[in-house]
């Protein structure tokens, strides 16, 4: 009854949203900033993807328009802690409420069920037919869900096994060393801050120009950007183990669904059956989930023992703090 | 580094009104702004006329949105004023959309009328907020669209006892000033399912799924219509059942639309806002059924859409309300009304494709009981006529009986002064999933 095929590829569909929030997020954080205002910069991305999408009938168009609008916001996040060094929790909270209310005023007067053409899906000859990992990955996707398949080795790659990289890792791990070495700090900070923003207006559009086209206020991103940061925290920094916890977490939303039309499993019946209250409680899994990790990332002593970066949050000043 | 301290603490300050005014500040558009208008429908339904005619400038009303912070719209004095408060966005091409179509018929249909909303209101001790303050400020009829609006407009009520407080789907009034209202979609859900069976046994799937949103008793009421109007078309169909715990959620949506349909389901009804199950129906060569507004239903895979128009229903009370005729209560209207319809099959629509090719003999008969429903001959309690026999077998309600109000809209037993005998806490016989005992 339950086809597990089906329901990673689910997983997949809709776990590419956190995907690339969370690699965004993971770019940002190797430098050195933390910005918990990927929530705000997802709205703005699906509110200027679906808008720019539905004037100009052309939704490569809408995804350009959208990235930008997430890069801009970041950027208000990097003049505010990078520049003037202000606390990186606080900014980043208020980035979400200015990226909220701003999706609010752009959306204003979009009707959320404007036919617009979604970005293409097609199915990946020949790796489909690979088994079990072809119907999981390469039939019927979105375009976006195949960016974000090449974008997990790119970025891993990137972070761990090229120069710039390097210099990535020494900006968010040992500034001042980096510093000495001659690397721009602050030139790079500010470059990976806007490659969050830009990953996280991608992730705002996956969901309204290649999973549900629309504009449906709020709740179109509905906490996916806090979600996206416990992932942060769960993959330790890795892009790789980002994209399977996203992959996972969509495939854990489907599945609570597909277990409602279950009565039985192995002879017992199934707690999670069609409006049975457990059902909520599998529901609420993933907030606990980011509320334990949020705790953990708020550790100091925790945070070291996980691997952050250690100059994570802490402001650069040249010659301060030896750092 | 002091310096830094303070440049900090100006931007932060900035930074966080900005974001907390935004939305309300800069959205309130004035009475008689263009801008407000909302996007016509016409363009994206084909043939659809009954609905929604597009607004006049002057009725598109004071908008302003929920959230952190929210700015309450104007009175204007001298006039009748009215103001709406939403779940949702007024454009959603759904609910909310319908009810906000519905207050602009109002401006337009009562005389010295003024008009106002609020959107995206959160259900709970926010809304309180919203409709103390709307009767601070001295709206004479205030509208309430979501059934968690229901306790904090009762509480409300009893402190402005000027004002008059309306509620949709919930089942509370003070027999004063705050009453309770809704309609019987059962009927037309009834005649989609009908619809739906017949769509799923030309294809040869007689699997039909249902997306609710929360196992409440109108999701559940809604469901066994469905299952029963299915019957009448296709009596060897089954019906599986999803419950997404949201009215609003996209992804969310599309994952329970998914699911259904990869469970087997040939057509997918939704209780929810979005047009989520016509989208994933296209991508899998299935059907959807979308609902509460015609422009939900804009792709070749949405079979049909049972809708609401409010209008006409809002501007009858609010003139009982300005000629202080209103009798608090609670009112529960059927199909007769005109305030709900059938998408493709009422004056001036045409059926979507997937309705088109049905077989003739079907299509009558759903064309017949459309015609005795809007007569007023066939209403909810021929819809829950026995025999009612659930989905364990057991009869509940022998033939020849009808359910009650009461027991439509409640769970066993029933609130005090009002039990219920059958009550709504049951799944007709093909659906395939179970509901848990009551604790």
């Amino acid at each position: 009854m339950i086809d597990l095929t089906l329901i990673l590829a689910a997983g997949v569909a809709s776990g590419t949203i956190l995907l690339f929030a969370a690699v965004g997020e993971i770019f940002a954080e190797r430098a050195g900033v933390l910005n918990l205002g990927v929530e705000g910069m997802m709205l703005i991305g699906a509110v200027a993807g679906f808008s720019v999408a539905a004037s100009t009938g052309d939704p490569w168009v809408g995804l350009v328009v959208a990235m930008l609008g997430g890069g801009l916001l970041s950027l208000v996040h990097a003049v505010i802690t990078i520049h003037f060094r202000a606390d990186q929790v606080i900014s980043g909270l208020a980035l979400t409420f200015l990226g909220t209310g701003l999706a609010r005023v752009l959306g204003d007067g979009l009707s959320s069920a404007g036919a617009v053409a979604t970005l293409p899906r097609f199915t990946v000859p020949v790796f489909a037919d690979i088994p079990f990992m072809g119907p999981v990955l390469f039939r019927e996707q979105s375009v976006l869900t195949y960016v974000g398949l090449l974008l997990v080795p790119l970025a891993w790659y990137w972070i761990d096994r090229t120069r710039p990289g390097l210099h990535l890792r020494a900006v968010g791990e040992r500034p001042g060393a980096a510093d000495a070495q001659g690397i721009g700090v602050v030139r790079l900070r500010y470059a990976y801050v806007l490659v969050g923003g830009l990953l996280a207006g991608l992730a705002g559009a996956t969901i309204t120009l290649a999973i549900s086209p629309g504009w449906f206020g709020d709740q179109t991103v509905g906490g996916r950007g806090w979600i996206a940061i416990g992932l942060v925290i769960f993959a330790q920094w890795s892009p790789i183990r980002a994209a399977l916890g996203a992959y996972l977490f969509g495939a854990i939303f489907r599945l609570i669904l597909d277990l409602q039309g279950v009565p039985t499993i192995l002879g017992v019946v199934n707690p999670f059956q069609a409006g049975r209250s457990a059902t909520f409680f599998l529901e609420m899994l993933p907030y606990l989930f980011v509320i334990v990790v949020v705790i953990i990332g708020s550790r100091e002593a925790l945070r070291r023992r996980v691997g952050a970066p250690a100059a994570l949050g802490i402001p650069y000043v040249r010659g301060e703090r030896g750092a | 580094m002091r310096r830094h301290l303070s440049w900090l603490t100006v931007l932060m300050t900035v930074a966080l009104v900005v974001g907390a005014c935004a939305s309300p500040g800069a959205t309130t558009a004035p009475s008689g702004d263009a801008s407000a208008a909302p996007p016509a429908p016409a363009s994206v339904a084909p043939s659809e006329g009954a609905a929604s005619a597009p607004p006049v400038a002057d009725c598109a009303g004071s908008g302003t949105q929920g959230g952190a912070d929210l700015q309450i719209p104007d009175v204007e004095e001298g006039k009748f004023n009215v103001a709406m408060v939403l779940i949702g966005p007024h454009d959603d091409g759904g609910w909310s959309q319908a009810h906000y179509e519905g207050l602009q018929y109002v401006c337009e249909n009562v005389a010295d009328s003024h008009v106002a909303y609020i959107e995206l209101v959160p259900e709970g001790a926010d809304s309180e907020q919203v409709f103390r303050s709307l009767a601070r400020k001295g709206f004479d009829f205030i509208i309430g669209t979501s059934f968690g609006y229901m306790d904090p407009m009762a509480t409300v009520a009893e402190e402005f006892p000027d004002a008059t407080f309306l509620h949709l789907t919930g089942f509370k009034s003070n027999g004063k000033n705050f009453g309770n209202f809704f309609g019987a979609m059962e009927d037309f859900k009834y005649l989609a399912g009908m619809l739906a069976g017949s769509r799923a046994k030309a294809d040869g799937n007689p699997k039909i799924g249902y997306m609710a949103t929360f196992p409440i008793p109108e999701e559940i009421r809604l469901g066994n219509a469905i299952m029963r109007g299915v019957k009448q078309t296709c009596p060897e169909c089954t019906m599986d059942i999803r419950f997404i715990n949201t009215w609003h959620d996209p992804v969310k949506e599309r994952d329970g639309a998914a699911s259904l349909f990869d469970a087997g389901a040939q057509v997918v009804f939704t209780g929810a806002d979005t047009p989520a199950v016509a989208d994933v129906a296209t991508e899998k060569g299935k059907w959807g059924v979308t609902y509460d507004h015609p422009v939900s239903c804009h792709v070749d895979a949405c079979l049909t859409a049972p809708y609401w128009i409010w209008g006409p229903e809002y501007a009858r009370i609010a003139e009982s309300v300005k000629a202080a005729t209103y009798t608090a209560g609670y009112e529960y209207f059927d199909a007769d009304s005109k305030a709900m319809g059938l998408f493709g099959f009422m004056d001036g629509e045409t059926p979507q494709p997937g309705a088109a090719d049905l077989p003739a003999a079907d299509l009558q008969k759903i064309r017949d009981t459309l015609a005795k429903v809007l007569a007023g001959e066939f209403g909810r309690f021929d819809v829950f006529a026995g025999p009612i026999v659930d989905n364990t077998g057991k009869e509940l309600l022998p033939a020849g009986q009808k359910l009650q109000q009461s027991d439509l809209d409640q769970f066993p037993p029933g609130a005090p002064g009002a039990e219920c005998s059958v009550c709504m806490y049951w799944w007709n016989e093909g659906i395939t999933v179970e509901l848990p005992p009551l604790s």
